[in-house]
């Protein structure tokens, strides 16, 4: 299997999806002849045109809008958003439009939208830039959210989620793009909500999605010098939330830990951990504990910004707490 | 330009009368529903579309059947004009599981796909952009429709309102924009909210044409939307119209109206776009005062019948609580 990173396997998905289905187009600052702000959609406007590739000026609410007008219609855009702190810019578009469309109205209008956008931190792009906004969506019933960390699943997961008849907010992350990995080539599918299991173990669950996968990776790897055996589960989508593969890996271990990049206070974590207390108290040897994001507008300076994100270290100190 | 009454419509005979007819529907609809809401049949808002007629009738009958409307949530004269039954509609303020959106979207919430009615929205000018997307589905498509898309004047001072515009003249969409002018804002009059006035004067900044018409005028209204339909099916791209309106009653249901003169009321009644729409019928010769009179009762009757119908529907069953919410259930909805 070829390795290519996550920005050309999000590129391969839009590529062969839109040579699939002529009813897919792109929108969004800079997705044409800038080739996208992070280059995933390089070379599509050459390959399919400017009524495909379309460039749109800065108006989040009206990209967002206009690509909901379009899929109600019959087409399945896929729109870009710069950052996810712009999609605050749109969120009526997304939360009170998109997400309710269709039990609005009964059913009667799908919306085949696709919502590409990154998150993260790590560049020291400020507070207007940085965040990890995803618990903000999974809030939302109706809208699908989907979070992929490694190539692969990037790939598979964007080319179902053109296929969907959800709208769904695709959140990459900006740390991730050149990260290389094994991508299959061609029509690889991966179902929407399903979670992944990248790394075995049976002391503790470490609960991820996106980058911080891979530091709860390089958690494992410390913990297993020291003899601990730490199973890291990744999300891969927070709606829909795969609780029935966490429930597993929670009754094997009897432990576990969220590890999330966004502010700890109302993120995803709570309720994951919420639910594991529900369905499975019985098989815990302790609390569900969370790790996540420091709650601060995200710092400038390297040394603050790093001290705000979650790393290996902090893993591993947490899960000491429950051994 | 205000335009004038239009004597150069070569509209028939039949196709006035069916004007006529559809004005009269909407407001014995509308007027049927105060009773009914104080009566606890319906619930939420209830924005009636009374004194409005005009801009709905007019518009929808210069458009055709494959053509795509879009509104805000004093809907239900729009849906109505487009072609919905009344029982349907009714239903739908009713809550019951025959109603146009089954019960789940109530009257503000009004959809029908199969008329091309794209919905009513409750966010002040949230679905402009949505009408910019179905515009360019068109022209994807390379089809021959357009879309008209309503709107209040309040909407007009929303961020999204100038991205749509922007977009809309931008790509060159099919889509008519009829602003309906209706003085208020809730109760807050035009002149209080909006530095520009003349509304129609919004759309220069775009070079997206923009006329005024009288919005009491049904066939002023009906010219004005079908040159502009006319314009876009050839690719002129969208126009904006203003059409200048007034709403007989409050804002919804719950509104006094306390911010509006008796006077100015008046003024506005002696304008009623039905009875002046009749009295040109009458002298034009299209019909007798007996014909128009006998279509009112008949109408009122179709009212009559949409009542029972909603009345006698069953409401949604539970489960339909959680249906609809996606497209299809995942592994762990299960």
């Amino acid at each position: 299997m070829p390795e290519i990173t996550c920005r050309e396997a999000l590129n391969q998905a839009l590529q062969e999806e839109m040579e699939r289905d002529s009813s897919i187009f792109l929108l969004g600052e800079d997705v044409g002849q800038y080739g996208g702000s992070f280059k995933v959609s390089k070379g599509l406007l050459a390959k399919f045109g400017d009524k495909r590739v379309v460039d749109t000026p800065i108006a989040e609410a009206g990209i967002v809008g206009m690509a909901i007008g379009a899929a109600m219609a019959g087409l399945r855009p896929v729109a870009e958003l710069m950052t996810i702190n712009f999609a605050i810019v749109a969120l009526d578009q997304i939360m009170n439009h998109a997400a309710v469309i269709r039990y609005m109205f009964g059913g009667q209008f799908a919306v085949p939208l696709t919502i590409r956008t990154p998150g993260g931190a790590g560049h020291q792009l400020g507070a207007q830039h940085s965040h990890s906004l995803e618990p903000l969506f999974l809030h939302c019933p109706g809208l699908r959210v989907i979070v992929p960390s490694v190539p692969a699943d990037a790939k598979g997961l964007l080319k179902s989620a053109l296929r969907s008849d959800d709208p769904v907010l695709f959140i990459e992350h900006e740390g991730l793009y050149g990260v290389k990995g094994e991508v299959p080539e061609g029509d690889y599918t991966l179902p929407l909500g399903l979670a992944d299991i990248k790394r075995p173990g049976t002391d503790v669950s470490l609960i991820a999605l996106s980058r911080m996968v891979y530091v709860c990776l390089e958690a494992a790897e410390l913990l297993a010098k020291e003899g601990i055996s730490a199973e890291v589960v990744d999300l891969r989508a927070l709606n829909p939330l795969d609780m029935t593969t966490v429930l597993e890996s929670v009754r094997r271990t009897h432990r576990a830990v969220t590890v999330e990049e966004s502010w700890l206070t109302g993120g995803w974590g709570g309720e994951v951990a919420a639910q594991i207390m529900e369905q499975a108290f019985d098989s815990l040897d302790g609390p569900v504990l969370r790790v996540g994001g420091a709650d601060v507008p995200m710092p400038y300076a390297r040394k603050l910004e790093q001290a705000a994100i979650p790393n290996a270290a902090t893993v591993v100190a947490r899960v000491k707490e429950l051994l | 330009m205000m335009n004038s009454k239009s004597e150069r419509t070569a509209l028939q005979p039949g196709e006035l009368l069916a004007m006529y007819r559809s004005m009269v529907r909407i407001r014995e609809f509308e007027e049927a529903c105060p009773k009914l809401y104080s009566e606890g049949k319906m619930g939420g808002f209830l924005h009636l579309y009374s004194g409005q007629e005009a801009v709905a009738v007019g518009a929808a009958a210069a458009i055709g059947r494959d053509d795509y409307m879009i509104g805000a949530y004093r809907e239900h004269g729009l849906l109505l004009a487009k072609g919905a039954a009344p029982g349907r509609v009714m239903a739908e303020l009713f809550g019951r599981s025959t109603g146009v959106s089954k019960g789940k979207g109530g009257s503000m919430h009004l959809g029908d796909a199969g008329l091309r009615f794209m919905g009513g929205y409750g966010i002040v000018g949230g679905h402009l952009p949505l009408a910019v997307g179905i515009g360019y589905a068109i022209q994807y498509r390379e089809s021959a429709e357009v879309v008209i898309c309503f709107f209040g004047d309040g909407a007009t001072n929303q961020g999204v309102f100038h991205e749509a515009m922007n977009m809309a003249a931008l790509y060159h969409v099919p889509v008519v924009f009829v602003c309906e002018n209706n003085g208020y804002g809730i109760g807050t009059s035009v002149s209080r909210a909006s530095a520009v006035t003349e509304l129609y004067k919004k759309s220069c900044a775009y070079e997206t044409p923009g006329k005024k018409v009288d919005g009491m005028d049904v066939l002023a209204v009906y010219e004005a939307v079908r040159q502009a339909a006319d314009n876009a099916r050839e690719g002129g791209g969208p126009t904006y119209i203003e059409a200048i309106t007034y709403r007989f009653r409050g804002h919804s249901i719950s509104d006094p109206g306390t911010y509006r003169s008796e006077q100015e009321k008046k003024l506005w009644q002696e304008r009623d776009p039905i009875p002046n729409f009749a009295a040109s019928l009458i002298k034009q010769g299209v019909a007798s005062a007996e014909e128009l009179e006998r279509l009112r009762a008949e109408e009122r009757e179709v009212i009559a019948q949409a009542i029972r119908f909603a009345e006698e529907s069953p409401e949604p069953a539970l489960e339909e609580l959680w249906t609809d919410v996606y497209a299809e259930a995942s592994r762990a909805e299960h």
